[in-house]
């Protein structure tokens, strides 16, 4: 199961809107070990693509010094699909390189139209984990804040 | 001549869980192989058909080595190299 935070929740959502009908990317660190998503981090989409997402090689060599200067590792890695559901794509597995984090789809496809713009439908917001190709799909629970860190 | 390397965790099965490991070359390639010899397998994860793999990133001393000359980028004594997956993926 995924616990996040309103206030994280609530970026990822909107980070997916902002940058609709091109895909949104970035991740949530949080201490090593610990399961616990605390500082989000929005990347910008490389491929500036509807259609697929890649982190700038630049930045996420930064990015990750950071989290090693940190204990961090990235507790959640989310991206946006701006026409198709929230589920991992064949391309999403087939790139998932991280076995321990959670990896969150948004889907912004009901949230947009043509005809109207933005017409405030539901966005879906799902969790995964991808392990060797295979996909498991988790409970979110949105909290208003994280429990204390145990141990 | 100890090249100091960063291996991500998806490639850890390769190294007994090790974060790094150090190795020896002049170049990338040559370094490479060096680390396939002790570490079977690491090779194929990295390379393919004679490049780079399109969603592996390797540095030296922080630049991409797709600026630097991929597989032929030189290396040194003290240099550090990590190795990271792209954070990619797509509808």
């Amino acid at each position: 199961m995924l616990v996040i935070d309103r206030a994280t929740y609530d970026a990822i959502v909107a980070h997916a809107k902002r940058d609709h009908p091109d895909e949104a990317c970035g991740i949530v660190a949080g201490p090593e070990g610990s399961d616990r998503p605390e500082r989000f981090v929005p990347m910008v989409n490389a491929a500036g693509s509807p259609t697929f997402y890649e982190f700038d090689s630049t930045e996420l060599l930064a990015l990750y010094k950071e989290m090693w200067d940190n204990d961090e590792e990235p507790v959640v890695i989310y991206h946006s699909h701006t026409a198709t559901e929230a589920y991992p794509s064949r391309t999403d597995i087939g790139l998932a390189s991280e076995p321990g984090a959670h990896y969150v789809l948004v889907s912004t496809a009901q949230t947009f139209s043509d005809e109207h713009g933005n017409n405030e439908g539901p966005v879906e917001f799902r969790s995964y984990r991808i392990v060797d190709g295979e996909v498991t799909e988790e409970e979110v629970s949105v909290v208003d804040s994280l429990p204390a860190p145990t141990g | 001549m100890a090249i100091e390397v960063r291996i991500p965790t998806i490639l850890r099965t390769y190294t007994d869980g090790a974060k790094s490991v150090s190795g020896e070359g002049a170049s990338l390639s040559e370094l490479i192989d060096n680390l396939e010899s002790a570490h079977p397998g690491l090779k194929d994860r990295l390379v393919e058909d004679g490049d780079l793999r399109r969603f592996v990133n390797v540095y030296v001393n922080d630049e991409d080595v797709r600026f630097t000359g991929g597989l032929e980028t030189s290396l040194s004594d003290g240099d550090q190299v990590v190795v990271l997956p792209a954070v990619a993926g797509g509808a």
